[in-house]
C-alpha cells in the first residue's frame, strides 16, 4: 500500500462526505479600522480533530482564534460551533476554553485555585471541584505544586498549569495560542507529544495557533496555512509537505527547490517541462497545468540524489558543480550550482558511516530525481 | 554592597585594594545621603519638637522653659534636663477636646479616603484602559491642577459652595432646588475639599498598578466563565491592591492633619486636630501643648502604618 508521507493516525473525517462539521468559519471577515486581519475566510474543523493554524505573525491566525473564543466579533460572516451560531455570545458563555500565549495565570492564586477558577464559575459543588482539580494536577504531573503560586514555578510548569486550567472545564473545544512558544527547544519537543497524548486521552477538539511549522507538523491532524488573512491550503501535514498547491505553501513549509519553466507537452502519463535556461524535466503528475503555460516545478532537497557520474537509469539528471557541502551528522546538505547558474539544494541521509561517493567543493556532480519526486505548481 | 564588589571582582580583573575600598565607599555614600536627609530634616526636628512638648509654657523668648543650653555648664544643662516632664501629655488626656479632635480627624480622614478611592478608581481604570497614545495626555490632566496654588484652589471652592455661590445658582436656575443648599461650613464641604485636593494622590498609584496589569488575565477569567463584573472583583481589584493601599495612605495621612481645608470650608465649628494644633500654637501661644499634640498625631499615624507594612512584608514573604 502506498501513501503520501506517513500516516499519523486512522482519523480522517474530512474525507468523509457525511461527516458533520464541528466548527465552521463561514465567509468570515474581520477588520480593525482599515486593516483587514481576516478576509472572507471559510474553514471547517471536525470533532476530536487536532487542528493547527500556521502562519507568520500578522497573518490573522490569532484573530481567528480570538473570534472563536469570543474576544472579537467578526465584521462579516458566521462562526458555527456544533451547529450553533456564536454571534453575540460573550466569551464567558461559550463552551470553549483558551490557553493563552502568556499563560495568563492569576498571580495572586495558587496553582490549585487557578485550576479551580473555571469550575467555581460553573457552580460546581466543592467536593467535585476538589476531585477534578486533583485529577487535573495528576494529568499534568504537578501534584506536589498544588499550593505554589505561579511565580514559584518554572516556565514548563506554568505551561502545564495553564493547560490544566483550560481543560479542567472539559470544554467542547480547546484553543491554544502558541502553547509552546515560551519553552526551550528540548522541552518543546517533549511537550508536543504530551499535548498529543492529552488530546487523545480527553477526546477534545484542539485548535492550535502556531508559527512553528515543526510544531504544527508534529501535532496536527490537519494544518491550515494562512497568509494575509486568507487560508492558502488546508491539508494533512504530509499533504502540505509533499503536495503543496502553491508556491507560498511550498516555500513556507520546509526547504524547497523551485525551477521556473513552461509545460512543453503532455504525453500519456508524463509531462515534459522546459526550463527557462534549457534544462528539461519530466514529471508524471503535471496533468493539471495546460500545455504552454508558465509553471514552477518544486522539489524537496531530500528527494534529489547527488552523484559524481550521471546515473544510468535517471529520467531527470542535471549537471553542475558542488558549491557548498554542510555535514550535519545525520545528513549532509549539498548546494550544487547547475551549469545554468541555479543553485540546487540536495540533502542525503547518512545511512552508513562510510560514504561511497564522496563529493567536495568544485567537483563536477549530477543531481537526479524521479518523475514523481516533485510537484508542478501553477500559482 | 562591598561583598558583591569583592566576589564579582575575580571573574574579571582583580582590582587593587584601594580601588575596591573606593568603590565600597561610593556605594555607601549613595545610601548615606537619604539617611542624612532624614536625620537633618526629620529626626532632629522631631527631637526638638519632642523636647518642647516636655517643657512648660512661659512668657518669654522662646515661649517655654527650660531652654537647654550650656551657658551654665554641664550642671546647668542637667538641671534644665531634670525639669522636663510629661505634664502636657497628661493634660491632653484630661481635656476631652483633644481626644474628640483626634477621633473626628481620623473619622473625617477615613471617610474622605473612602470617597477619594470611590471617585479615583474609575478614573485610574479608565486611564489604564485608554489607548496607549492618549494615556500621557490623561496623566497630564490629572497632574495639571497642581500647577495652581493649593490655597487658591480651596478658596475657589468657597465661591462654588457658598449659599449664593455657583453651584446653588446653577441648581436654582435649573429649578432643581428652590432654597439654596447649605454646604459651606459643613462636613460635606470638608469632604468635597479633601476629595478634590487629594484625588491625584489616589489616582496616580492606582493608575500605575492598573496600567502594568496584564489584560489577558481578565480575558482568561472571562474565558473560564466569569462575567466581566466578577472578573473585576476576582482579578483586577485584588491585583490593584498595592495601588489601593498606597493611594489610601497618601490621602489618609495628610488628611488627618489637614488644616487649610477644614479651616476654609468647614467653618469654625469643625473640630479637627490640625485646627486644634493651630489654635494652641498661634492663639494660645502654648508651644509645649501644641508640640505634644503634634507628637501624639505622629504616633497615631506611624504606629498603625508600621504594623501594616510589617504585615504586608510578611504576606509578601509568604507569597514569594
Amino acid at each position: 500500500m502506498k501513501s503520501l508521507g506517513s500516516i499519523r493516525r486512522d482519523f480522517a473525517p474530512w474525507n468523509d462526505p457525511n461527516a458533520k462539521p464541528y466548527i465552521q468559519f463561514d465567509k468570515v471577515t474581520k477588520k480593525f479600522g482599515e486593516f483587514t486581519a481576516v478576509n472572507n475566510l471559510s474553514l471547517t474543523i471536525f470533532e476530536r480533530e487536532f487542528f493547527a493554524l500556521l502562519g507568520a505573525s500578522g497573518c490573522g491566525k490569532s484573530t481567528l482564534l480570538r473570534m472563536l473564543a469570543g474576544f472579537e466579533e467578526p465584521t462579516a460572516g458566521r462562526i458555527l460551533l456544533d451547529g450553533q451560531d456564536l454571534r453575540g455570545i460573550p466569551p464567558y458563555k461559550r463552551p470553549v476554553n483558551m490557553m493563552f500565549q502568556s499563560y495568563a495565570l492569576f498571580p495572586h492564586m495558587t496553582v490549585e485555585k487557578n485550576i479551580a477558577f473555571g469550575l467555581k464559575q460553573e457552580g460546581m459543588p466543592g467536593p467535585d471541584i476538589e476531585k477534578r482539580v486533583a485529577e487535573m494536577l495528576k494529568l499534568v504531573k504537578l501534584e506536589q505544586f498544588a499550593k505554589r503560586k505561579p511565580h514559584q514555578l518554572s516556565g514548563g510548569q506554568r505551561q502545564r498549569v495553564a493547560l490544566a486550567r483550560s481543560v479542567a472545564k472539559r470544554p467542547k473545544v480547546l484553543l491554544l495560542d502558541e502553547p509552546l512558544g515560551a519553552l526551550d527547544k528540548k522541552l518543546r519537543e517533549e511537550t508536543q507529544f504530551e499535548l498529543m497524548d492529552l488530546q487523545q486521552e480527553l477526546g477534545l477538539t484542539f485548535v492550535v495557533v502556531t508559527h512553528d511549522q515543526e510544531e504544527a507538523m508534529t501535532m496536527a491532524d490537519r494544518i491550515a496555512i494562512m497568509d494575509k488573512g486568507e487560508v492558502m491550503q488546508v491539508a494533512t501535514p504530509a499533504e502540505i509537505y509533499e503536495a503543496p498547491t502553491s508556491r507560498f505553501v511550498a516555500h513556507f513549509v520546509g526547504n524547497v527547490n523551485m525551477f521556473e519553466g513552461k509545460v512543453a507537452e503532455h504525453t500519456a502519463n508524463a509531462t515534459r517541462i522546459t526550463g527557462a535556461t534549457g534544462a528539461e524535466i519530466v514529471v508524471d503528475n503535471g496533468g493539471k497545468a495546460a500545455a504552454g503555460s508558465d509553471i514552477v516545478f518544486a522539489i524537496r532537497p531530500e528527494k534529489i540524489k547527488v552523484s559524481s557520474k550521471k546515473p544510468a537509469d535517471a529520467v531527470n539528471a542535471l549537471e553542475g558543480e558542488v558549491y557548498d557541502v554542510a555535514y550535519l551528522g545525520d545528513m549532509t546538505v549539498y548546494h550544487i550550482k547547475l551549469d545554468d547558474g541555479q543553485i540546487v539544494r540536495a540533502s542525503a541521509l547518512n545511512a552508513s558511516r562510510v560514504t561511497e561517493d564522496p563529493l567536495t567543493w568544485n567537483d563536477r556532480a549530477w543531481v537526479s530525481f524521479r518523475p514523481d519526486a516533485g510537484v508542478v505548481l501553477t500559482r | 554592597m562591598t561583598d558583591i564588589a569583592a566576589t564579582a571582582a575575580p571573574s574579571t580583573q582583580t582590582p587593587t585594594l584601594p580601588a575596591r575600598l573606593a568603590k565600597g565607599f561610593v556605594n555607601r555614600l549613595v545610601i548615606i545621603i537619604p539617611y542624612l536627609w532624614l536625620l537633618f530634616f526629620f529626626l532632629i526636628p522631631f527631637i526638638i519638637v519632642f523636647k518642647i512638648s516636655l517643657s512648660q509654657t512661659a512668657i518669654s523668648m522662646p515661649p517655654y522653659t527650660p531652654v537647654l543650653d550650656f551657658s551654665d555648664g554641664i550642671s546647668g544643662f542637667l538641671a534644665g534636663f531634670r525639669e522636663l516632664n510629661f505634664d502636657n501629655y497628661t493634660w491632653l488626656t484630661q481635656d476631652a477636646l483633644y481626644f474628640n479632635a483626634y477621633v473626628t480627624s481620623l473619622i473625617i480622614a477615613g471617610i474622605s479616603t473612602m470617597l477619594t478611592l470611590i471617585v479615583g478608581y474609575p478614573i485610574a481604570y479608565g486611564m489604564a484602559r485608554a489607548p496607549a497614545t492618549i494615556r500621557p495626555t490623561l496623566l497630564m490632566l490629572v497632574i495639571l491642577p497642581f500647577w495652581t496654588s493649593f490655597l487658591i484652589r480651596v478658596y475657589a471652592w468657597i465661591g462654588i459652595l457658598k449659599p449664593e455661590g455657583l453651584l446653588n445658582q446653577l441648581l436654582m436656575s435649573l429649578h432643581i432646588i428652590s432654597q439654596p443648599l447649605v454646604i459651606l461650613n459643613t462636613y460635606t464641604a470638608i469632604f468635597i475639599g479633601i476629595v478634590y485636593s487629594y484625588l491625584p494622590f489616589m489616582v496616580l498609584p492606582l493608575y500605575s498598578s492598573l496600567e502594568k496589569m496584564d489584560y489577558s488575565l481578565v480575558e482568561a477569567a472571562e474565558d473560564l466563565g466569569c462575567p466581566p463584573i466578577g472578573a473585576f472583583w476576582k482579578i483586577t481589584f485584588p491585583l490593584s491592591l498595592p495601588g489601593v493601599v498606597a493611594g489610601c495612605l497618601l490621602v489618609f495621612i495628610p488628611a488627618v492633619g489637614e488644616f487649610v481645608i477644614p479651616d476654609l470650608l468647614g467653618g469654625s465649628q469643625t473640630l479637627m486636630i490640625g485646627k486644634t494644633l493651630w489654635n494652641e500654637f498661634f492663639s494660645n501661644r502654648d508651644w509645649p501643648v501644641s508640640s505634644a499634640v503634634a507628637v501624639i498625631l505622629l504616633l497615631v499615624l506611624t504606629i498603625p502604618i508600621m504594623f501594616f507594612q510589617q504585615a504586608q512584608a510578611k504576606a509578601q514573604e509568604q507569597g514569594r
